[in-house]
């Protein structure tokens, strides 16, 4: 458990050693989650049409460590955009990562960027 | 240190103590309370619903670890047997002894118990404590086991109507007999008890009026009653309740002065003639009167607790008796002088048999006060008529409007503003808590709001009569000051969701983006996206295929999310009728797809364990079999669950279970603010647990009875009788107008039992709305529910047969792989996700 916990690590987009292809823009909803996979890692990607700003996430629930986080209502909280995972609504910045409920746990985002309509995630391997 | 003993531990002798831990001088006294019975004071008023607690405990007033936690020696089943004035001890049953320096008497009071011949004879019971109600019961089922079903309770006062409410219970055929030609003859006229005792015999009550007893008949056992008009009823029990008798022994054992008879006497200190004792609650005689309420015991407890703090609290000259209470299912009111017709006083009569309501108003000859009044079948007016009566306000100049309402429109309180109130009105008279003091709580800045307001001056925390006019006051006050308190969804939205809803619909809004846009702001979140969503299915019943991304996770995905992120799917098996054949399909699905499966609480079966990439292909196959969703993860109608009925069962009045799936095809789909569940039962014996759900119908003679509002649940709640004798059609009718009421008015995420409880005017007010159409809606509800009924399509079919919706049950965008990650452990031959 601790291993899928520490594959998770918040990567700053000056830290990115290595841009992936993800897809196209049009491959994703609109203010709404889809998930990727790279490698063994599974990201959550959200876009948010209305800033039109791209948000990255680890899909595991580090509340109950369930890949779901993908599938959960985004939206943000006094302008810090956010999601709420679809198990037990706890929700995340997608900012930063941290845990907007006040508990402890928080998430590892990953700094996205659009280049000629193709998503790219950032990666620090 | 002074230390004070109070004798007796009943509701009064509690809020003596409760008083007192939050008195400014609590640290000068020490206190010693001894109490009878065996457990802590409890709350008497309430005694039968006894029954339907799970434990006694929920009736204490406060938890034996309350005393302990606040200082006060609790000592129970301890008896004082007599108090020494001179050397200022009282000694106990045990002969023990303790020294006081104050000493309180809250003995309470015993039933009456006139003599009648006989009266020592088993099956004989009084009703007072908790356990003569256990007594009762045992007795009653002992009764019931020999088929023997007949209970009296002898006196038709109000505990003797709460006695007979709970020998109903028990399930005992219960004949009140009453001596005065009238029910309640003390807070009744004749009109109004006539009117109660119809509706009381309509719940199955007999009443007998005018009745003597004069000897209690049978072998060792009770069998039957004779009255002095030589007439005699059969009775297997009886529970009397002709009145009560202070408990003033100790006070006759002391020497302490009591009343010729019976009270221990009080000034309005509430000293007895003994200095440094004091006597407060049912066994004190004030004003040459026992006081058998709660709200003037509280008020002695106070005064009493002030004289001894070194106060100078009087108690009031003269003491209320207004009341107002829920007797056998039925309102009853009485305040001021119910009965003057004297020169200078004219009653103003309303009386309407078909809906049960009685209102009686005494007013002053010249029209200018209220002098007191009854109210049967209705007293939601009571508060208002009680305020105008006791603070003696001018009356408007039609007094009539009091109790018939203002007619035509613009109609407003006829209290004006609750604010016009002068500030030394009492608003809670069990916790004496004024105007003046509710308003100063928000005033000071010291409460926010309404919930602050109630724990603070602990308005309406007792018999919660005064709570409508508590929540109107706050509201009214927080207004005053500029601060509204609004019911807002979230951040996004500032309005209710009523208020969203009127708005989607005026502004004919056809999406999330665009209400954001217009009276929204920021990017929404997961509270107001999904109450969004609802609204827009209610209102153009679209399925959660339009707007995908507004739906709450399962509706997004058309399926309830589980524990390991994997789904569960529910087709529709409307009324739990289901065929072999589809029986056979729904087996074959699960073993292709490797699902555990379950039957659910809804008469429908449950395969768990789908993956997000799976559901379009088990739907593919569940759809080509003739299965539609089940919609088992929206907020939404669920289920209508049926017994066998008449077709079958040998008991059946009617066929419940064709019934139940007209009911559940022309509902299916519809979105609500929560859950919708319903039910339809053969007959009375009710095995489809239909008032267990948010509507029930049950089948009697003539018809079906509707009962709404009921739920499952942490909260359980039995819904309540809507209306009776309904043919098909009109049952329909009135369901069509009911959701669609619901839908339009209640708050996110709120069923209809709490919507209910929330909704001015209860029930009565619903029947109103549904029933007799007050608000001339009903034809607009049920042709809005037509169009709703027309415009459904099973979104499953919708999503398989569209390959872009389809895309979002593609586990990733980037690879065709699927979740290889998931596990699961293996149980009873089927497969569970591994435990967290």
């Amino acid at each position: 458990m601790e291993e899928l916990v520490n594959l998770y690590q918040t990567v700053q987009a000056t830290e990115v050693l290595s841009w992936v292809s993800v897809g196209s823009v049009s491959d994703f909803p609109e203010n709404a989650g889809a998930c990727i996979k790279h490698k063994s890692r599974q990201i959550a990607v959200y876009h948010f049409t209305r800033t039109n700003k791209w948000y990255a996430c680890q899909n595991l629930c580090p509340h109950k460590m369930e890949m779901v986080l993908s599938r959960g209502l985004s939206g943000d909280a006094a302008g810090i955009p956010k999601l709420a995972c679809p198990i037990h609504k706890k929700t995340f910045s997608l900012e930063d990562g941290s845990n907007l409920n006040g508990e402890e746990y928080s998430i590892a985002t990953y700094p996205v960027k659009i280049e000629n309509g193709i998503v790219y995630i950032g990666f620090a391997d | 240190m002074e230390r004070i003993i109070l004798v007796g531990n009943g509701m009064v002798g509690y809020k003596f103590c409760e008083k007192l831990i939050s008195h400014p001088n609590r640290d000068q006294f020490d206190i010693l309370v001894f109490g009878e019975e065996n457990r802590p004071a409890y709350d008497r008023v309430h005694l039968s619903e006894y029954f339907t607690l799970e434990s006694p405990d929920e009736l204490l007033m406060a938890p034996r670890d309350w005393y302990a936690d606040n200082g006060i020696t609790l000592r129970t089943s301890e008896m004082i047997l007599s108090v020494d004035t001179e050397n200022k001890k009282v000694v106990t049953h045990k002969n023990e002894s303790f020294e006081y320096d104050h000493l309180v008497i809250a003995t309470g009071s015993s039933p009456f118990i006139p003599t009648i011949k006989g009266s020592e004879k088993e099956g004989i019971f009084i009703y007072r404590t908790i356990e003569d109600l256990e007594a009762i019961q045992t007795y009653s089922d002992k009764l019931k086991a020999k088929g023997r079903y007949q209970s009296a309770v002898l006196g038709g006062g109000l505990l003797g109507l709460e006695a007979a409410n709970a020998s109903k219970e028990l399930g005992m055929t219960t004949h009140v007999i009453e001596f005065a030609g009238k029910l309640m003859p003390r807070q009744l006229d004749q009109a109004a008890s006539d009117l109660l005792q119809s509706k009381i015999q309509s719940i199955g009550l007999k009443v007998h009026l005018g009745k003597n007893s004069k000897e209690i008949i049978g072998d060792g056992e009770t069998e039957a009653i004779e009255f002095t008009d030589g007439t005699t009823l059969a009775v297997d029990m009886i529970i009397i309740s002709a009145g009560i008798r202070p408990r003033d022994e100790l006070a006759r054992n002391s020497g302490i002065a009591v009343g010729e008879r019976g009270g221990i006497v009080v000034n309005n200190r509430m000293e007895t003639s003994v200095p440094g004792i004091y006597a407060i609650g049912e066994v004190a005689l004030y004003n040459q009167n026992i006081y058998g309420l709660v709200a003037p015991g509280y008020e002695m407890a106070a005064v009493a607790l002030d004289q001894i703090a070194g106060g100078t609290k009087l108690m009031s000259p003269s003491i209320d008796m207004s009341t107002q209470l829920k007797l056998v299912g039925t309102e009853v009111a009485s305040f001021g002088d119910p009965f003057v017709e004297s020169e200078d006083a004219i009653a103003i009569r309303y009386e309407n048999k078909q809906r049960g309501v009685y209102k009686r108003i005494n007013i002053s000859k010249d029209g200018s006060r209220l002098l007191g009044g009854i109210l049967v079948g209705d007293s939601s007016d009571y508060n208002t008529l009680f305020q105008l009566y006791i603070n003696g306000m001018k009356l408007p100049e039609n007094a009539e409007d009091l109790i018939l309402g203002q007619r035509g429109a613009g109609s407003k309180s006829l209290l004006g503003s609750v604010l016009d109130l002068p500030d030394t009105a009492q608003i809670c008279s069990c916790e004496a808590v004024s105007k003046g003091a509710i308003c100063d709580a928000i005033k000071s800045g010291c409460c926010q709001d309404l919930k602050g307001v109630i724990k603070h001056t602990k308005a309406s925390t007792s018999c919660g009569g005064c709570k409508p006019m508590v929540v109107d006051i706050v509201k009214e006050t927080l207004k005053s000051l500029g601060k509204e308190v609004k019911e807002t969804i979230c951040e996004h939205f500032e309005y209710s969701r009523q208020e969203l809803f009127d708005l989607v619909k005026l502004n004919n809004t056809t999406g999330y983006d665009e209400a954001l846009d217009t009276f929204g702001k920021g990017h929404g979140c997961e509270i107001c996206k999904p109450v969004m969503a609802s609204i827009f299915a209610s209102i153009f019943m679209e399925t959660a295929n339009k707007q995908v991304a507004i739906q709450d996770s399962n509706d997004r995905f058309l399926a309830n999310i589980q524990r390991n992120g994997t789904y569960s799917v529910v087709p529709r098996v409307a009324g739990g009728e289901i065929t072999p054949e589809k029986l056979v399909v729904l087996g074959q699905v699960a073993k292709k797809f490797d699902l555990y499966t379950k039957i659910t609480g809804g008469q429908r079966i449950d395969l768990f364990g789908a993956q997000l990439h799976e559901l379009p292909m088990i739907w593919k196959e569940l759809i080509d079999a003739g299965f539609e969703s089940g919609h088992a993860y929206g907020k939404s109608l669920r289920t209508v669950k049926s017994c066998v009925g008449s077709t079958w069962c040998r008991f059946g009045l009617h066929d419940s279970v064709s019934f139940a799936i007209r009911i559940e095809e022309r509902y299916k789909g519809l979105r609500s603010p929560h859950k919708l569940k319903g039910g339809v039962s053969g007959c009375i014996r009710e095995c489809a647990e239909a008032r267990g759900k948010d509507f029930g119908v049950i089948a009697v003679e003539g018809g079906w009875n509707l009962y709404v509002c009921g739920n499952g649940g942490a909260n359980p709640k039995h819904a309540i009788l809507l209306a009776s004798q309904l043919d098909d059609d009109t049952c329909i009718k009135y369901l069509d107008r009911f959701l669609i009421y619901y839908i339009r008015t209640a708050g996110p995420l709120v069923r209809t039992a709490p919507w209910l409880e929330k909704l001015e005017g209860g029930i009565e007010y619903l029947k109103k709305v549904v029933v007799e159409d007050c608000l001339g809606m009903a034809a607009e509800f049920e042709a809005e529910m037509d169009g709703l009924v027309e415009r459904y399509a099973c979104e499953w079919k919708e999503a398989i047969e569209d390959p872009e919706t389809l895309k979002r049950f593609k586990p990733f965008v980037n690879t065709e792989e699927t979740d290889e990650e998931l596990v699961f452990v293996p149980l009873r031959e089927q497969k569970m996700p591994r435990p967290w």
